[in-house]
């Protein structure tokens, strides 16, 4: 899990599989990095896998941030996850801009 | 043609649900309630359906969904089965076959068949959008309240709602909700969905490998509830699902809102934003429901039960489901399809081995080994068994072509307007399969000319003292060799004056010919004979009882009438069990051998000369006080040989009746295989083939049913003289 400053907002990049294996864990980091940062924004493009408790997760942490009135985004969002959000037709919950792929392009 | 192996299954297995759907559909008529009987409908329906879909029927698959959605109402108990429902599902039944007999043959349904399934598609939307007014009588019929408008009480989306709350182990378990989801995907059309998230905590309380999803779909799919159900068929246990089917009541919408978790207001945009329900439905189903007109409030408690009323059957669907694999995994184990004509290779082949033994044999006498003839008898012993277990391979329990029957005597006493009751008796009776095959024709047309001709309408019935009801019989079962088949019914009985002189019309008797009752009886197997006032659409049909015995002549079988005025008839066809090989009993006449079925053979007698000198007319002779008609083969077939020392009389049964056959030597008992004889000898009478004895000679096979008719004809004759 690489972490890079930059400017304004906090960046966390997210990686490889946002699964249950692994929710505990997340949970914990994730919300560290949002009680540590006013502004943040989580880079999914390296979400390889992401489940449903992922999903509730990435949920969480919206909510969590409105409640404690900082700014959650979410930017970079990898296939996988524009098809869970896309299923579960939430794109529009989380707010956030996403660049749909041209089917030819790698990403 | 050109089937693949797989389509070909589908085929069969389709007809053979047709048939078990068949059979529960006129069952159902007397026991309308029994969840079995329902049950089987639907399965039959169900597979056929999701079969032809893997097979892409597409129009298979449409017309088996509108007769499922009824049958799955029918097993909810919102729709009654009725005569009138049961008669549209036998018309559903015929028309499957028709597009099954379609596929088979490649074919893509015509224009009739599509219109007549349009029709019976029509028809059974009938059954399905009577939703709402079946179970609230006071509720005005669906169909106006959805013109009309102001109140519905039908929601006009026409997808289902499924609202689901996952259980908190979800995760734990190994599970994940949203594949349940993707594969919802495979089942229909996501149209809408909603993702909850009010059950998630505060952060701090937030268990990250604790479900806390929700969903409300909107899901357009030609699915079943069932096969939605089995979808969540694993996490059915501690989740809360609802699934409501397309166009509910409102009412059930409302009550969905309310027996979930989340804000009713919520919940009810959430509906409207699924489309499952427009504003004024919401509305005006929230209004009514506050209003508390009709439908007060449910009270907690209710809303609970509700709610565990949705889980049994969704278990129901799951226990049936495994039932079904363990089911068919039993027949699967018990039962092997083979190719009939591997079977048939099979038979020849023990035909040629029977015939080959009979050759070692015979070289095994001569040679007077001792080992070889021990070898040789344990030999002959195994073939035999060989022989019948391979017999027993063709044959099938006549139990099933009876079955049919039961829709044949269904629709043909609808048709004629008479109460016809039919009972079977003797279906464990077993027979070659291709003898079943072919006896169906025959049989149906006997059927049915007992039903038309032979059973008086009700008020004659009456009148006569009989009960109001005909009931027709058929009965099967085994005598010397052959089976019988009975068709009697408790009809009006042949009318021997009429026969008689509808013959003297045809000029198919002379005036002066005297006959006994049982040949008036057979005219009526003669071309061209029919004695109904009337001729009624049944008896119209091109198939006239000459064909009749013809057809049965060509299996080796007769058939004949016994017949009493005000009591009824009873038609009696006897068939040889199997085509191919008999047991067989030995004789010579002449310096020749014949072959006589051993199951006739009742006993052998010497001829003396006090019986020669007895019976005048050398045609009878005393058996212990009986008086038995016999036949010279000898003088029959016209042989004649140096004079012979004695002879022996065969003393044959058939069709109850016996009589002896004058033969030179009794040869003893002799395994045959029969072979046809050609067309060139089809003329000659009293011979039934011809076999290959172990010393390469022919001998010739006797008919007994043909020689006994000679005997008995004279006999008859006699009779009618003497009347």
């Amino acid at each position: 899990m690489a972490k890079k400053t930059r400017s304004e907002p906090h960046r966390v990049a997210v990686e490889g599989e946002v699964t249950i294996y692994r929710a505990a864990e997340l949970k914990q980091h994730l919300l560290g990095e949002l009680a540590a940062h006013p502004e943040l924004e989580f880079d999914l493009s390296l979400v390889q896998e992401i489940d449903g408790s992922g999903l509730q997760l990435l949920i969480l942490l919206k909510q969590e941030a409105a409640r404690l009135k900082r700014s959650v985004k979410f930017c970079g969002h990898s296939q996988a996850v524009l098809d869970v959000l896309d299923l579960c037709d939430l794109g529009g919950y989380f707010g956030d801009p996403v660049v749909i792929p041209s089917p030819n392009s790698a990403r | 043609m050109n089937l693949d192996d797989a389509l070909k299954t589908f085929v069969i297995e389709s007809r053979e649900l047709l048939e078990q759907m068949e059979d529960a559909l006129l069952h159902i008529e007397q026991a309308p309630d029994d969840p079995d009987t329902i049950n089987a409908i639907f399965r039959a329906a169900h597979t056929i359906k999701g079969s032809a879909g893997l097979f892409g029927l597409d129009h298979i698959v449409r017309f088996t969904h509108a007769a499922e959605s009824v049958l799955d109402r029918v097993r909810a108990g919102e729709v009654a089965v009725d005569g009138d429902l049961a008669a549209l599902f036998l018309q559903v039944c015929d028309l499957l076959n028709t597009l099954i007999d379609g596929v088979s043959e490649g074919a893509e349904p015509d224009a009739d068949t599509e219109a007549q399934a349009q029709r019976l598609i029509g028809q059974l939307n009938v059954y399905t959008q009577g939703e709402a007014g079946i179970p609230d009588h006071t509720a005005p019929a669906p169909a106006e309240a959805r013109r009309d408008g102001p109140e519905p009480t039908l929601a006009e989306a026409d997808h289902w709602h499924l609202s689901l709350r996952f259980g908190s182990d979800v995760f734990r378990n190994g599970m994940d909700p949203l594949s349940f989801i993707r594969y919802l995907n495979r089942l229909g059309r996501i149209a809408h969905i909603v993702t909850l998230t009010d059950a998630l905590p505060v952060a701090a309380e937030m268990d990250p490998e604790t479900c806390y999803l929700g969903f409300e779909i909107g899901f357009e799919s030609g699915a079943t509830k069932a096969e939605i159900e089995s979808v969540f068929e694993f996490v059915a246990e501690d989740s809360v699902l609802h699934i409501l089917p397309p166009r509910s009541k409102i009412s059930d919408y409302i009550e969905l809102i309310r027996s979930l978790p989340e804000q009713e207001m919520q919940l009810g945009e959430i509906l409207v934003r699924c489309g499952t329900l427009t504003d004024k439905e919401l509305q005006a189903g929230l209004d009514r429901q506050a209003h508390g007109d009709r439908h007060p409030p449910p009270p907690i408690g209710e809303v609970l039960i509700e709610q565990t009323v949705v889980h049994p059957p969704v278990v129901e669907a799951a226990l049936e489901k495994q039932q079904k694999v363990k089911e068919q995994k039993r027949q699967e184990a018990s039962f092997i399809r083979v190719d009939a004509q591997k079977l048939d290779k099979l038979i020849n082949l023990v035909g040629e081995l029977i015939i080959s033994s009979a050759a070692t044999n015979l070289i095994a006498e001569r040679v007077n080994m001792d080992g070889l003839s021990e070898a040789t008898s344990t030999m002959t012993r195994l073939v035999e068994e060989v022989r019948d277990s391979v017999l027993s391979l063709r044959m099938v329990q006549i139990g099933a072509t009876f079955g049919r029957f039961q829709r044949v005597v269904h629709d043909v006493s609808k048709e004629l307007g008479k109460d016809i009751r039919l009972e079977i008796s003797g279906e464990e009776t077993e027979l070659d399969k291709t003898v079943v095959e072919k006896i169906g024709d025959p049989l149906t047309h006997l059927v049915r000319n007992s039903m038309d001709h032979g059973i008086e309408p009700a008020d004659i019935r009456l009148a006569r003292g009989k009960p109001a009801y005909g009931t027709l019989q058929l009965n099967a079962y085994h005598d010397a060799g052959n089976i019988v088949i009975e068709v009697s019914d408790d009809g009006g009985g042949l009318n021997r004056d009429k026969i008689l002189a509808k013959a003297l019309e045809r000029g198919l008797i002379e005036t002066n010919q005297v006959l006994s009752d049982r040949e008036i009886y057979a005219l009526i197997f003669e071309p061209g004979f029919s004695t109904a006032d009337q001729v009624s659409n049944l008896s119209g049909r091109g198939v006239g009882m000459d064909v009749v015995r013809r057809n049965i002549q060509s299996l080796r079988g007769t058939v004949d009438v016994d017949s009493e005025p005000g009591v009824g008839t009873t038609i009696r066809i006897r068939l040889p069990l199997t085509l191919a090989i008999i047991d067989g009993f030995m004789v010579g006449v002449a310096g020749s051998s014949y072959v006589l079925p051993l199951d006739t053979v009742v006993e052998c007698i010497e001829l003396t000369a006090s019986d020669r000198a007895m019976a005048g007319d050398g045609t009878y002779l005393n058996l212990r006080g009986e008086v038995l008609p016999y036949l010279r083969l000898r003088d029959f077939f016209d042989v004649h040989h140096s004079d012979i020392q004695r002879e022996n009389v065969v003393v044959v049964q058939y069709a109850g009746r016996k009589a002896g056959l004058v033969v030179d030597d009794l040869l003893g008992e002799f395994q045959t295989v029969i072979k046809p004889l050609g067309k060139v000898f089809s003329l000659i009478k009293g011979i039934g083939g011809f076999t290959i004895l172990g010393n390469g000679e022919v001998a010739l096979i006797l008919d007994v049913a043909r020689l006994m008719q000679q005997v008995t004809s004279r006999e008859d004759g006699r009779d009618a003289v003497r009347h």
